[in-house]
């Protein structure tokens, strides 16, 4: 049935991204449709765990589409999963359902902390992102940096629009805040494409 | 303006745009970022109400009890055992036609303990002589929530817009705000009928015995089976004027020629329409009716919709225990009342959160749904690939 529907609504895609409370997850799903929405797409983005507690599991979700969404369940084959906390592929099933082909963005230094999932052929990214917030906000907040490499790995929404949505969405923390998170955008983003190329 | 709002957020534009003088609540989870957002509209002094954070949500309600009889256009939310707290305050709300305006952001009932959504808190309100509208989407939380102060004033009856927690209130999804001026035009200033007023001494809701007791409720009663026109009126009214309708009381989805129907509350009628529409390219005849009003009970319409279907199924978030499905229940009075007697398929599903997915759907409407139990089935599990279903 969800192979019937993906030829009727070309251009959708489905987004999980695992964190931990704290880590911003929730705010990273909410910037990424924004972005899409800005880019002219139907998008929807939800958190499963809305008692968001520090340091707890959290999972949100990201619909982009060109038609109107209208189911408001959760995402169980995501095309591309965005994993904030390395830590957590050890005690959640982080990968499930997954699609074949489908793209893993995972905050690592270290390629050791990947899965082995071949049979899905699935993309793997390692991002330093900790390291990039730590770098760029002073603290190691990796929600922006994973998006750039999202963004860069996908192309689902332009670089220009996230960084426009995160400049608004943060305005109210002043210009620091803003700039700095600017940054890790682009440095994750940049690393990303970094690594593709050392892949290919 | 289209944008991509928290349902949270875009409630709380659409309570600032219908310009309340008093906000009264008291936070509890689904149903805080609505409030929090309110109450920072008045920190910004964006909206210029009194904002009073309550002791418990049966203060919230007692004040804009209070608040509406004095004469101000009020606005509350609250959720699940928040809404039971309230209960006594509510019956007394609606038993004095206070037009008063409330969002229920569904939530389950403990225990256990659970925050997220079914439609055990509300339902269990059904009773109370509010009219109950169960919304979508965001949008349609929105437009209802404005079609809602004109609604009580003009049936002096109580509103609760009930929209799922999280599923509702907790989702980014676009919707347009309509403009001040455009709801300033469809809402006329606040104006109660009864408002307490030291210059014209008067008690509401004072002492009633047997012989006129009854009267007060069979009146209640009269309000809310009028409220059907009015509700059916204001919803093309909206329509002509912002360009959106929700089908009033019921909104039918592909029911032409539909032998089997699927009834239900809610977001979730979101995945039945696409699950009617995966079924109908397999060409079988199925359709859906979203119960969009549940207080007034709209039988007649109800009837009219239903009649040519030969399989019902009605699939709510709720049930009585002990008894079964209510919606069920009062699907079949009405169906049987008219001379119908197509059997009704009563499921209960989604409780405590737990996910109706498009799988699940599709097994309810092919009859393969499990468990039954005395008055009807629950809902099988969705199927999570590769690891476990809810947690």
């Amino acid at each position: 049935m969800r192979n019937e529907r993906e030829a009727v609504r070309p251009c959708f895609h489905e987004i999980r991204f695992h964190g931990r409370g704290g880590q911003g997850v929730v705010s990273a799903a909410a910037l990424l449709a924004l972005a899409a929405f800005e880019d002219g797409y139907e998008s929807q983005a939800f958190p499963k765990f809305g008692s968001e507690r520090r340091g707890a599991p959290v999972e949100a979700y990201v619909r982009i589409s060109r038609k109107a969404i209208r189911s408001h369940n959760q995402i169980y084959t995501p095309d591309a999963v965005v994993i904030q906390d390395a830590g957590l592929l050890r005690s959640e099933p982080l990968l499930r359902g997954l699609k074949s082909g489908g793209l893993v963005i995972l905050n690592s230094e270290r390629r050791a902390d990947g899965g082995n999932d071949e049979d899905r052929n699935l993309r793997w990214l390692y991002i330093p992102a900790s390291r990039i917030g730590e770098r760029c906000l002073g603290q190691p907040l990796p929600n922006t940096a994973l998006l750039g490499a999202l963004v860069a790995a996908s192309g689902w929404v332009k670089l220009a629009t996230l960084e426009q949505v995160v400049a608004s969405h943060l305005a109210g923390k002043g210009e620091e805040v803003v700039k700095a998170n600017i940054n890790a955008v682009r440095e994750g983003h940049r690393f990303a494409l970094q690594e593709e190329e050392v892949d290919s | 303006m289209r944008k991509l709002l928290e349902g949270s957020h875009a409630v709380a534009e659409a309570v600032r745009l219908c310009r309340p003088q008093v906000v009264a609540a008291y936070p509890i989870t689904p149903q805080t970022h609505i409030i929090e957002r309110l109450a920072q509209q008045v920190a910004d002094g964006e909206l210029a109400a009194e904002f009073i954070s309550a002791e418990s949500e049966f203060g919230a309600a007692s004040l804009v009890l209070g608040a509406v009889a004095a004469g101000a256009q009020a606005f509350t939310a609250t959720a699940s055992q928040g809404l039971l707290l309230m209960t006594e305050v509510l019956y007394n709300i609606a038993g004095m036609r206070l037009p008063v305006v409330m969002v229920c952001a569904n939530r389950a009932l403990g225990a256990p303990i659970n925050i997220f959504c079914d439609h055990q808190d509300s339902m269990a309100l059904r009773d109370a002589g509010w009219i109950q509208i169960y919304v979508e989407s965001n949008q349609e939380a929105v437009d209802s929530l404005i079609q809602a102060y004109r609604l009580a004033e003009t049936c002096e009856l109580p509103v609760m817009i009930c929209m799922d927690g999280f599923l509702l209130t907790h989702t980014f999804e676009p919707v347009t705000l309509p403009t001040q001026s455009a709801v300033d035009e469809y809402l006329p200033a606040f104006r109660f009928s009864r408002t307490l007023d030291p210059a014209r001494p008067m008690t509401l809701g004072g002492g009633s015995e047997a012989d006129n007791y009854q009267e007060y409720r069979v009146a209640q009663q009269e309000a809310m089976e009028n409220a059907e026109t009015v509700i059916e009126a204001f919803d093309a009214e909206f329509s002509e004027q912002f360009g959106r309708s929700y089908g009033g009381l019921l909104q039918g989805y592909r029911l032409d020629g539909a032998q089997t129907v699927l009834l239900g509350l809610g977001s979730l009628m979101g995945t039945v329409r696409d699950v009617v529409d995966t079924l109908r390219d397999e060409g079988e005849a199925v359709g859906a009716l979203r119960l969009r009003c549940f207080r007034p009970f709209p039988a007649q319409s109800l009837v009219q919709s239903l009649s040519t279907a030969q399989r019902i199924i009605v699939l709510e978030k709720a049930f009585s225990v002990g008894a079964g499905g209510m919606v069920a229940a009062e699907v079949r009075a009405a169906l049987q009342q008219a001379g119908i007697m197509t059997p009704v398929e009563s499921v209960i599903g989604g409780l405590g959160g737990r996910d109706l997915t498009a799988d699940v759907i599709q097994a309810i409407f092919q009859g393969t749904t499990t468990e039954p139990f005395r008055v009807g089935r629950f809902a099988p599990d969705p199927v999570e690939e590769g690891g476990v279903g809810h947690g």
